[in-house]
């Protein structure tokens, strides 16, 4: 952990003018009012070029107090690229604690993985979100997109669900995996894996959303139903591992595959480092 | 069952400058439950004009066309289109001298097909219809085809079990005999006894004397417009 | 004979573009399971009546008023969005001449079948599959090409399995624009035959635009002859076809080629 230290001058507190964060928390405040729906914003141009976070970015520095400790992780790791460059911004432009341990933050910025250590009241995940629109590939137009959300017509996506049964045999969808939100709106979860979908149904955190390039915010308030679309008889399955992780040997976690040399040797460690390393680490002072 | 009253009928042929061509004039006949009248006269008199009107399938604008439906009186001429479809559905049957023929479809199953009636089982609708195209002589080997291949004479038989596979109290009959041979012209003439005995009412026009003098209970003779 | 009430009624139907009158005036009440042709030349506005039958376009003049499954007949324009377009997923049906409109291309056969069916909250993979092929089968399509993109289908083919997708819901009132347009004279025959008989089985009324006369004659009841917007004629559509008033309807009937 990082402690608080003075910002870069020149900037604003967590980069964004004042206005801009209070344009994002109204938008943010309209999306937890709706959970699941798709709000509008004025996404500004942040120093790092769309594709690398910028609606999550936005989110972030929206909410950003002074007294929040930040964990930024890409891919379930601290420590990627992405990861370490967005959590350099942040301590740079608002100068705020920075954290790798789950327990200790009070803000989690995320690509693509939720983390394994269950979140709590109080702490906010704020998920980067590439296409904001589950729908986007069976319906390419925007307007019809947006009518099906405002009159529940969801049946194209069920389409699609019922083309992969049909093409390899259950449904492959394994990431980006779509859900129904309180009942009503059909959304998507950003592009993690569908393993991590439960965890999103009625968790105590606040769950927001940011699509930097296409613009939209939206979130999933506490301990709200979050259901993954299936059919009766191919229900959903989020498809645990069979393998304990190699380092740490936790079960039923998500696994990345590790290529050992070139010989195809391979191992199959946590995706979430900072999980990883406290159960060694609790393994090791046991 | 019938009732003609004073009908006249003319025809415009706008693509001719409106020239006006009479069918028909003040025409008034009736027939009985159970009773066969033949309309006789010369070719272009307008009988078969006078069994299209009583169907529907030609416009009457003048006079009166009534059929009973059990305890309504319809008249043909003002009824509205949906009356006189249900009245084809229950009440008049008709057939003509020639088979419109609908591609792909078997000749048993368009038997089958005005057999099942209001209602009736496709099973109990195919093995009448089965029935009937014995009765007209059609060789069972062409029931599963289409009749566009038929003979004039196989074609007409397929008509006319058509006509006569189900019950309606009114039967018009326009030349159902024409194509067909001694052997088969009997056979409608059975049919015809037989539908007449279960008391329907038929109007028909007979080219050929035999079955016209088999038939008849009466005459009507229309005469052509001078 | 019952004395139910209309299930489409037509009221006065006018619509304007600009100055230009596509349609004047035009009524007419249709009933369950009627089958009404609507038959006149291009610039007729025989297409321009059906998409105001089904809601499509609104009318400049006048009404159309569909009695639903409720019984309760609703004038379309009241309609919301959301009923309207729920109609025209379950109790309606639209085959499009186009069969690329009417269909979902990059999806399989079966899947453009069954979605109607998920469009209402069917949720069992099987039973939508099951029905899909017996869906199939009545239409006529080799159930194995239930999992291959229409892409792959000829026109006749595509027609089919447009009519497929749209009586998966036994809708009670389908509209056909010109549904055998440019098809080969026999895949035409299998359509219509097929059409001929769905309708006669599921009791479906249907509003069917065409040209053809021979395709009228075939498939409906009651004809609407149309020219330059307006209703020239109508009627049984044997006594129209066989015994024409007007001098138009007179001029189109013998028009038509004998083979």
């Amino acid at each position: 952990m990082s402690a608080r230290a003075a910002p870069t001058s020149g900037y604003n507190f967590a980069y964004l003018d004042e206005q801009t964060k209070r344009m994002i928390r109204r938008a943010l405040l309209k999306a937890v009012a709706i959970p699941g729906y798709q709000v509008p914003f004025a996404s500004r141009e942040m120093p790092m070029p769309y594709g690398w976070g910028t609606g999550g970015v936005q989110v972030t520095a929206a909410i950003l107090g002074e007294g929040d400790v930040l964990k930024v992780i890409d891919q379930g790791s601290d420590d990627t690229t992405n990861a370490v460059s967005i959590r350099k911004f942040f301590e740079k432009t608002a100068g705020v604690a920075t954290t790798t341990h789950t327990a200790e933050a009070t803000i989690i910025q995320t690509r693509h993985r939720i983390p394994e250590t269950p979140l709590r009241e109080g702490q906010t995940i704020v998920y980067q979100v590439p296409i904001p629109e589950p729908l986007r590939f069976l319906e390419p137009r925007e307007t019809e997109t947006r009518t099906m959300h405002a009159l529940e017509e969801y049946g194209l996506m069920h389409v699609k669900l019922y083309e992969d049964i049909a093409r390899h045999g259950h449904i492959a969808t394994s990431y980006a995996y779509p859900v129904k939100v309180a009942g009503r709106y059909m959304m998507d979860p950003s592009p993690t894996p569908k393993f991590d979908n439960p965890k999103m149904n009625r968790s105590p955190t606040l769950q927001l959303f940011g699509a930097g390039r296409e613009k939209r915010v939206y979130a999933v308030p506490p301990y709200t139903d979050v259901v993954s679309l299936d059919f009766e008889d191919h229900p959903f399955d989020p498809d645990p591992p069979a393998e304990p992780c190699a380092l740490c040997g936790a079960r039923g976690v998500y696994l990345d595959e590790i290529v050992l040399d070139d010989s195809g040797g391979r191992m199959f460690a946590c995706s979430d480092t900072d999980f990883c390393e406290s159960n060694r680490a609790k393994a090791g002072n046991s | 069952m019938i009732r003609i009253e004073n009908v006249s009928k003319a025809f415009t042929m706008h693509l001719r400058g409106g020239a006006r061509i009479a069918a028909l004039e003040h025409v008034t006949l009736a027939v009985k439950a159970g009773e066969c009248v033949v309309l006789r006269g010369p070719s272009g008199a307008g009988k078969s004009s006078l069994l299209k009107m009583l169907y529907g399938a030609y416009r009457c604008e003048a006079g009166r066309l009534i059929v009973r439906d059990r305890t309504d009186y319809v008249d043909v001429a003002t009824a509205s289109t949906r009356r006189i479809l249900a009245l084809r559905r229950t009440v008049l049957a008709y057939v003509s001298q020639f088979l419109r023929v609908i591609p792909r479809v078997a000749a048993l199953d368009i038997v089958a097909e005005a057999a099942r009636g209001e209602g009736a089982w496709a099973e109990d609708a195919r093995r009448r219809a089965e029935a009937m195209l014995e009765r007209v002589n059609l060789p069972a080997r062409l029931w599963p085809l289409p009749p566009a291949t038929f003979s004039g004479g196989e074609q007409q038989r397929v008509n006319i079990a058509r006509g006569f596979v189900d019950w309606r109290p009114i039967l018009l009959l326009d030349e159902p005999t024409a194509s067909l041979d001694a052997v088969n012209r009997a056979a409608v003439v059975d049919l015809i006894r037989d539908k007449k005995r279960s008391g329907a009412a038929i109007l028909g026009v007979f080219h050929d004397e035999d079955v016209r003098d088999a038939v008849a209970d009466r005459f009507v003779d229309v005469a052509p417009v001078a | 004979m019952s004395d139910e009430a209309p299930l489409l009624i037509a009221e006065g139907l006018t619509k304007a573009y600009g100055s230009r009158l596509a349609l004047e005036n035009v009524s007419f009440s249709l009933y369950e399971g009627e089958a009404l042709a609507v038959v006149g030349e291009s610039g007729s506005g025989k297409t321009t009546l059906l998409n105001l039958l089904s809601g499509i376009v609104a009318p400049t003049a006048g009404k159309v008023a569909y009695r639903m499954r409720d019984l309760r007949t609703r004038d379309l324009q009241d309609l919301t969005e959301a009923e309207r377009r729920f109609l025209m997923r379950t109790d309606w049906g639209f085959v499009r001449q186009d069969a690329r409109e009417g269909l979902r291309m990059a999806v399989s056969a079966g899947a453009n079948v069954g979605e109607r069916l998920m469009g209402v909250g069917e949720r069992s993979y099987g039973r939508i599959r099951n029905v899909a092929l017996e869906w199939l089968d009545r239409v006529e399509i080799d159930r194995d090409r239930i999992d291959d993109a229409p892409t792959s289908f000829s026109g006749g083919m595509r027609q089919r399995l447009q009519l497929a997708r749209n009586l998966v819901t036994s809708p009670r009132l389908v509209f056909l624009d010109e549904p055998t347009g440019g098809l080969d004279v026999s895949v035409q025959a299998r359509l219509l035959d097929l059409l001929r008989a769905l309708v006669a089985d599921l009791g479906v009324a249907i509003v069917i635009v065409t040209h053809d006369l021979a395709v009228a004659r075939l498939l409906s009841h009651r004809i609407l002859v149309m020219r330059r917007g307006e209703v020239v004629e109508t009627g049984l559509t044997d006594q129209v076809l066989d015994d024409p008033q007007d001098a138009y309807t007179q001029l189109l009937v013998s028009s038509v080629l004998q083979a």
